[in-house]
């Protein structure tokens, strides 16, 4: 993957092994370093980020993008709308 | 002749005790069933809430096996309920909720269609209160000539729960939820509906679920549906349910107010009045509970942290609703405008403290 223009590639929070509610707080920690219509990918393998990443995306107004689960492993593309 | 010598007597004999004690048993159910729209004779008592929907579940299907073999439930039933079908032996399909929690009736229907044995449908969610439309869900049956299992437990002995409300075959209830006593509950059959017992070997509960009855606990259940009389509009349960129903809109209105992103679960007004739940973002289940049980209020939490298993709350899940940061409130009889006042500052208290603490300087 090539990073020549940090502002626009997709950047990752990886939050594997953390529990609720970290992933969510990590991804509103994150979410201003990201810019207004970038996306980020959040990896959780949290049950409960299944359901807190989609609901924290509509509490906060941000857009959901994709959400995949692989053997356990959540991801979430989230879309920063403002 | 005391009542202690009575209830220690064992009802089948026909001894002076022992025939005492069959009166007593048999009065206690005339007067549980009559509280339930019942017929006596088809009334049949358990050791709890939990042997009544694994009796009424898997007896049900079991004693109706030329019907479909699928069972429906809500996704949003009891844990007890979901392992009874899961474990009856034919294939279980979940139906949807929305986001208050309320079943998905065209899912129903579609489902339906394909055929079922049965139906089982909770009557208020005991994790946010929400009722179910069960005169809709009946229907449903009906048309589809499925049988219908209401789990009770939440609303018996609180709001009116007959065979002809719930348009149900099969109604399980708790004692232990209405003051009715621990280690007793009971399934109420409609007249067409037939049940295998699980417990077999005697002719006691009309053959229908063997083993001494616990006669104490009937006559304690029979007692508190007295004293309770859910289906009388003046009766004590409906003065309560009115005081509870005032205290929750108070509650759900109040928590927003304190906090900013909470999330006040369930169904407004169409929900058993004495269950309240609310999820605060950021937060950590057990650690809600932990603050608020310091400031003197015992709340439950479905958050995944603050479980053993590690999962969150099934019934959150189903409903999409904020899995973590959750605590659930009991609203007894005895709670006051006051206690809910304090627990509504606590709440905001705790939150505000556990925010500081993990969001920092964000």
């Amino acid at each position: 993957m090539t990073t020549t223009d940090p502002a626009s590639a997709a950047r990752t929070l990886d939050t594997l092994g953390k529990k609720c509610p970290v992933p969510v707080i990590e991804l509103a920690k994150t979410m201003p370093r990201v810019d207004v219509g970038d996306t980020l990918v959040v990896l959780s393998d949290d049950p409960g980020a299944k359901v807190d990443i989609p609901v924290w995306c509509r509490m906060k107004k941000h857009e959901l993008v994709g959400a995949d689960e692989d053997a356990g492993v959540f991801s979430f593309v989230v879309r920063r709308r403002h | 002749m005391t009542v202690a010598e009575s209830v220690a007597a064992d009802p089948m004999r026909n001894h002076g005790p022992g025939r005492r004690a069959r009166d007593l048993l048999e009065s206690a159910r005339t007067a549980i069933a009559a509280a339930f729209g019942g017929d006596p004779e088809r009334l049949v008592m358990t050791s709890g809430g939990t042997e009544a929907v694994h009796l009424a579940v898997q007896g049900a299907v079991a004693a109706n096996r030329t019907r479909p073999a699928r069972i429906l439930s809500s996704a949003v039933e009891h844990s007890a309920v979901l392992w009874a079908a899961d474990h009856a032996g034919v294939e279980h399909v979940r139906i949807p909720v929305d986001r208050h929690g309320v079943v998905d009736l065209d899912a129903l229907a579609d489902q339906l269609r394909r055929g079922a044995a049965l139906v089982s449908c909770i009557h208020a969610s005991h994790e946010v209160g929400t009722v179910q439309p069960l005169e809709a869900v009946a229907r449903l049956c009906r048309d589809h000539d499925a049988l219908l299992h209401v789990d009770a437990a939440q609303t018996a002995g609180r709001m009116a729960v007959t065979l002809a409300s719930t348009g149900a075959d099969y109604v399980s209830v708790s004692g232990a939820k209405f003051g009715g006593g621990r280690g007793i509950g009971a399934v109420v059959l409609s007249p067409r509906a037939r049940l295998r017992p699980l417990l077999g070997g005697d002719e006691r509960e009309r053959r229908r679920r063997a083993g001494l009855e616990h006669l104490p606990g009937v006559a304690a259940m029979a007692e508190a549906l007295l004293q309770l009389a859910p289906s009388d509009p003046q009766g004590q349960a409906a003065r309560d349910a009115a005081a509870a129903h005032h205290l929750r809109r108070r509650l759900r209105a109040a928590l927003p107010q304190v906090a900013d992103d909470v999330e006040v679960h369930g169904a407004p007004d169409a929900a058993a009045p004495h269950i309240a739940a609310v999820s605060a973002l950021y937060c950590d289940g057990q650690a809600l509970v932990s603050a608020l049980d310091d400031a003197g209020f015992a709340v439950h939490s479905g958050s995944s942290c603050a479980t053993t298993s590690g999962e969150p709350s099934h019934v959150l899940v189903a409903m999409g609703a904020l899995t973590h940061g959750h605590v659930r409130v009991s609203v007894g009889p005895e709670v006051t405008e006051e206690d809910v006042d304090a627990f509504v500052e606590a709440f905001g208290q705790a939150v505000g403290r556990l925010r500081a603490a993990s969001l920092g300087g964000r």
